[in-house]
């Protein structure tokens, strides 16, 4: 599609060609060409029902595609091969309230592959690693929305996927807690994960390596935060979103833009 | 592009197994909805006994009920439970990790499948030894059939809760989908005196089948193979309802 390279510019897990959801009738993503860069932190920001959630669908494979096409981790997005490979947090927790947190993790690394040993290694490693630890026999009904908000990573994070999509994991979240799953998802990208993290919050942007800036179903900018700051010079994030809002022309042509180097809108 | 572009993986005991495990404990936490499934079907017996207070009638329509009061009790649960996994997100994140649709479903009808067994045994033992209900020949054939029962309640409310957006409409269902069927089934009205129409529209429907297959098994000591048709077309339901369910599991949403 487009007169883009064939999306595999090194180090790309996933990279989408001309990608179009139409949702009864609606056109929620525009023909929209990306490359998301392997072990970093991209940030998918854009106002509530700009398409983030819908696209994160399509990485994770439970949501239809018009046209176009994406390829995750080497493979056409919803392959089954990649149901154990790539970690998915809905916006919602979406876990069994009406179970212990123990046996909705014992559950979840069934359903990932992980038997006996492996299960119950990856089940410490992640406890650990989100701070759930002496909670195991506890329903998760009764916990904290912030406590609730990690059990939903935690079935992310548990089959240790190689790409974690994240819908809006910190949105309502306590400031320190925050902090905490931001230095995660840092230390999970040092690890080599990739991770897609999306937020309506633009406050979050500037801890990302890399932003895709979304608005109305297409992409306004796609570079690193610095880069993003100094092809707008605007003084931060937020200005620079809706500079860049104003100036994108509201149907197809390409965008007369600033000198823009590579990753930026198509 | 579009639609289930890949063949499900071949089915999974274990996860099928995993995920009855799963369903059963979400009810062992729920000790009060454990109680009515297994205590209600029994309870409503015990109030029929007091009712028709004749040891004749008892007789002869205690068997149809023993075969419908699973079939609704396990319609609503499954209605329910597979209504809250859509509206919770839990199937959505089921459906992107490496589970199959059969065995999510299996892993259901396992799980209720099992509780059916328990539900039955009490109502059969308390309606054959206290209420002192009487069967011609051994009770495992009624048995057997009022488990199918519950087994095809279940697969009915896994298919109709694809229907429901909400919780309130899944319990508005119960009346909805098991009302008309418990009218025409034969339980009210014998189903040779109804009228052509109600007779054909009680020809198609499921429930008519059990109450049926239970009538033929009291009316007789020994099997007939009229029962083994009645009981045909209550599996056949089942699988229809199965499969109709597994296409209403959709794992990518248009």
């Amino acid at each position: 599609m487009n007169s883009a390279e064939p999306g595999d510019r090194t180090g790309a897990v996933v990279s989408g060609q001309g990608l179009l959801v139409r949702r009864g009738g609606q056109l929620v993503l525009d023909d929209l060409t990306f490359d998301l860069a392997g072990g970093q932190v991209t940030g998918l920001l854009g106002p509530s029902g700009c398409g983030k959630t819908t696209l994160m669908r399509v990485l994770v494979g439970v949501q239809a595609v018009t046209a176009g096409t994406v390829t995750v981790l080497g493979l056409p997005a919803g392959h089954p091969r990649l149901r154990a490979r790539v970690g998915y947090a809905t916006q919602a927790p979406a876990v069994y309230t009406d179970l212990t947190l123990g046996e909705n993790l014992r559950y979840f690394g069934t359903v990932l592959g992980l038997r006996g040993r492996l299960l119950a290694e990856a089940i410490a490693a992640t406890v650990a690693r989100l701070d759930l630890g002496g909670l195991d026999r506890r329903l998760v009904g009764t916990f904290s929305g912030g406590q609730l908000a990690r059990v939903g990573l935690a079935v992310a994070l548990l089959g240790r996927p190689d790409l974690l999509v994240l819908d809006e994991p910190t949105v309502g979240l306590d400031p320190v807690l925050r902090r905490d799953l931001w230095s995660l998802f840092h230390g999970l990208a040092a690890d080599g994960t990739s991770l897609l993290v999306s937020s309506h919050v633009m406050d979050e942007a500037a801890r990302c390596d890399n932003l895709l800036f979304m608005r109305e179903g297409r992409f306004l900018a796609e570079a690193p935060p610095a880069e993003i700051l100094r092809q707008t010079g605007a003084p931060d994030l937020e200005s620079a979103f809706l500079a860049l809002a104003v100036s994108a022309p509201p149907a197809p042509p390409a965008p007369p833009a600033p000198p823009v180097p590579q990753g930026v809108q198509r | 592009m579009n639609g289930e572009r890949y063949a499900s993986r071949e089915f999974s005991p274990v996860l099928a197994g995993a995920t009855a495990r799963r369903v059963l404990t979400q009810l062992r936490h729920d000790p009060r909805t454990i109680a009515m499934m297994v205590a209600v079907p029994a309870v409503l017996m015990i109030l029929l006994r007091y009712v028709v207070a004749n040891a004749a009638v008892l007789n002869r329509v205690a068997p149809e009920y023993i075969g419908v009061f699973p079939f609704v009790i396990m319609f609503i649960v499954a209605a329910i439970t597979t209504q809250r996994e859509r509206a919770r997100g839990t199937l959505e994140r089921l459906m992107a990790m490496p589970l199959g649709k059969l065995d999510l479903l299996a892993g259901y009808g396992i799980a209720f499948g099992l509780m059916a067994c328990v539900q039955v045994t009490l109502v059969l033992v308390i309606s054959l030894t206290w209420l002192g209900v009487t069967v011609p020949g051994s009770a495992v054939p009624m048995a057997v059939v009022a488990v199918l029962d519950a087994v095809l309640g279940m697969a009915c409310g896994l298919f109709a809760s694809a229907f429901a957006r909400t919780e309130f409409q899944a319990v508005q269902f119960m009346p909805a989908f098991v009302l008309p069927q418990a009218l025409l089934c034969g339980l009210v009205v014998p189903r040779d005196h109804m009228t052509a129409v109600l007779r054909w529209l009680s020809d198609v429907l499921p429930l008519s089948y059990a109450v049926d297959a239970m009538q033929r098994i009291t009316g007789s000591a020994s099997w007939t193979s009229a029962a083994s048709g009645d009981v045909a077309v209550i599996l056949a339901f089942t699988v229809a309802a199965l499969v109709g369910g597994a296409l209403t599991l959709r794992r990518r949403t248009r």
